[in-house]
């Protein structure tokens, strides 16, 4: 039931300090970009969690479907030489 | 949102085994239509109940009697807001359109808490909603944060964190007037005796009259029941009152030995029943204010949609 | 620093500093008293939390201001009192801080020409001045850029929004621009503290506001209303009838019992 007074969804992302990645914090409405950053800053950032804020049109984000999760992620499951522990190195060899 | 499909009994028993062993439900994954309903319902509920919140307390704000309080109070509205759009965030992860939920609200088909249907009438209501409300609230949320729905657990997590200041701020708002002058111990008293039942009843009805509990206990969207929650909230409100000096107005309210908890006098459930039926001392005057500021309001809204066209249009202009 | 703001302080009078600390203090806190009204009234709720914000920045201004006037004053009175314990004919707010908020475009004007004035004046406070007066004004002025772009860009979106917001923009300029004068007019107080350092020259910081404040209305599509009558006197104490119905509402309680601690 979209009106013409119906502000679209954008998704939040915020980068609690430097040095860590952007999180998805939840979502918001605004009617331009511009209103969602400063929405974002006034509804996630309350007390200062913020340093960095990414807003995104939620309806510009590409999912993966869960139907997919077989195909798209099982085929990791089993290259375990991918992962350090897969490799036996004797016990008194350091730095590696 | 896929969670709308039909699904097999095999769907059924898997999502079931699934999240009664804890897992978690994201938005995208498959999910009983009745799940996805409920959730919609009770987080909208509870958004709603954010929302309507802040009329009680804000009808303080401009004349709280310090600074400090002002802010205090201020920032305690403020979160309240926060929280309504941290949830209506979250139901929107369902499917459902925060106008549509707006609407419902606004049309009185929605539910919100009734504790927010009776009347704020002196300062030392502040407190009391503060240290009884909050903290009964605070009882009830902090075990949905482990709740099976992803985004509804995430959103709880965030208001937990940040309603432990409402409960403490309630607290001591009570602490300094039961200290102060006769009057202020007056009005705290006051303000303890209309507010101690409504809170006890925020939990809803008894057990065994409540329509939902198995169902959503399954689920894992409700992990205690209301009458286990509100013996936690008297245990732990008892002890506060004595700290504070104030007598909770239950004659016939004793420590129990056996069980070791406190048990309450009778609860005027007719008084809950005639409450959430819209015969609160407040109902009315709620909504019309929402109903007001939503309508008030959509001149603002509409001119925001029409710049942000304005402005595509001018930007798909220079670009061509 | 504790020497160079001796010397500053040395240079302008205390009870000088102590009315400018009113004016700012004032000006900020029936403002802000003002905006706090908009609590669970806005057009959406992601709104009422921003004005809310600017309202606990501006009550937060205050305070700061309204502390640093008692202790200068010396005779035991706290922001509480101050604020709380003083007749209208006692507060020292511009007029612009006492008009009404009206409908959401006024309030975005009369937030937006406020917070122009106040960052322009506390850049400057802040650049010249020395002592705890410039330190409350460097701390006030990033609150004040925020606000500036936050009902910059609302009157933007008003003004060349749909012809009702447009209307309605163009009603509260006209109702609001008389007040703006008093902004930048120095009485004596003022004049000895800019020859101090203390506070900025008033013709500079209204070129800023002019420059800032046109440039915002002419993206808004908004005219400029002509300069007639421009009523002043809320700096030095003579307020419209409306001061005294808002300190009625905010002082009420703490009135009730001037012994009690809340």
């Amino acid at each position: 039931m979209a009106t013409d007074q119906t502000w679209p969804l954008f998704e939040v992302f915020i980068r609690s300090k430097k040095g860590l990645s952007h999180v998805h914090a939840g979502s918001l409405h605004a009617a331009d970009a511009k209103m969602a950053l400063e929405n974002a800053r006034d509804v996630y950032t309350r007390r200062g969690e913020g340093s960095s804020i990414w807003v995104v049109p939620s309806a510009e984000i590409t999912a993966s479907a869960p139907a997919d999760k077989g195909e798209l992620y099982d085929p990791a499951d089993n290259k375990v030489y991918r992962h350090p522990t897969f490799y036996k190195v004797p016990d008194d060899v350091e730095f590696i | 949102m896929q969670s709308m499909e039909a699904g097999s009994q095999g769907d059924l028993d898997a999502f079931d085994r699934h999240v009664g062993a804890d897992g978690k439900v994201e938005p995208q994954d498959w999910m009983p239509a009745a799940y996805a309903k409920t959730l919609v319902r009770q987080i909208s509920q509870h958004a709603h109940s954010e929302i309507i919140g802040m009329q009680p307390e804000g009808n303080w704000i401009s004349r709280a009697p310090s600074l400090r309080r002002k802010v205090i109070l201020m920032a305690k509205v403020q979160d309240e807001a926060g929280h309504g759009l941290y949830l209506y965030s979250a139901a929107e992860t369902l499917g459902v359109s925060r106008d549509e939920l707006e609407q419902q609200l606004l049309d009185g088909t929605a539910k919100y808490s009734s504790i927010f249907n009776y009347p704020t009438l002196t300062w030392a209501d502040v407190g009391a909603i503060g240290w009884l409300v909050d903290g009964a609230a605070i009882v009830n949320q902090i075990p949905i944060c482990r709740c099976s729905y992803g985004p509804y657990a995430r959103a709880m997590v965030r208001i937990c964190k940040e309603e432990s200041f409402h409960q403490r701020q309630g607290f001591e708002l009570m602490m300094a007037l039961s200290k102060g002058t006769d009057a202020q111990k007056r009005m705290a008293q006051d303000a303890l005796n209309r507010w101690w039942w409504p809170s006890v009843m925020m939990f809803g009805p008894p057990d065994g009259e409540s329509v939902h509990s198995m169902q959503n206990m399954a689920w894992r969207i409700k992990l205690f029941s209301n009458d286990e929650l509100r013996q936690k909230f008297i245990d732990m409100t008892v002890k506060q009152a004595e700290a504070l000096g104030l007598t909770i107005p239950d004659p016939d309210l004793r420590f129990d030995e056996a069980s070791g908890h406190w048990q309450v006098g009778e609860i005027d459930w007719d008084e809950f029943w005639s409450v959430v039926k819209g015969h609160g001392p407040c109902n009315r005057q709620r909504l019309a204010h929402r109903r007001d500021a939503h309508e008030a309001g959509a001149w603002v809204r509409e001119a925001a949609v029409a710049f942000a066209a304005k402005e595509r249009a001018r930007s798909a202009r220079k670009a061509a | 620093m504790a020497a160079a703001a001796e010397q500053a302080r040395s240079k302008a009078d205390d009870a000088d500093l102590f009315e400018v600390a009113l004016r700012l203090g004032d000006s900020a806190l029936i403002l802000g008293q003002q905006l706090s009204g908009w609590t669970s009234h806005g057009p959406t709720v992601e709104l009422d939390i921003a004005l809310q914000n600017h309202a606990l920045d501006l009550i937060g201004q205050a305070r700061l201001f309204l502390d640093y006037a008692g202790r200068l004053e010396g005779k035991g009175r706290d922001e509480d009192k101050l604020a709380y314990f003083r007749q209208a004919g006692e507060f020292r707010n511009c007029l612009l801080a006492e008009q009404p908020n009206g409908d959401f475009a006024q309030t975005m004007l009369r937030q937006l020409f406020y917070a122009t004035y106040a960052r322009a004046l506390y850049a400057g406070m802040e650049a010249e001045g020395e002592g705890e007066l410039a330190e409350i004004a460097a701390k006030a002025e990033r609150e004040m850029a925020y606000h500036v772009r936050h009902a910059g860009e609302w009157v933007v979106r008003l003004g060349d929004g749909t012809k009702e917001s447009h209307k309605r923009c163009q009603t509260g300029l006209a109702a609001l621009w008389p007040y703006v004068h008093e902004l930048f007019m120095a009485d004596e107080i003022d004049q000895r503290l800019i020859a101090a350092g203390i506070l900025p020259a008033f013709e500079d910081v209204k070129v800023e506001w002019m420059t800032s404040v046109s440039s915002v209305l002419e993206r808004a599509t908004l005219a400029i209303p002509e300069d007639d009558w421009m009523p002043s006197g809320g700096r030095q104490g003579q307020h419209t009838e409306r001061l005294s119905y808002i300190l009625g509402e905010m002082q009420s309680i703490a009135r009730s019992d001037p012994e009690a601690k809340w």
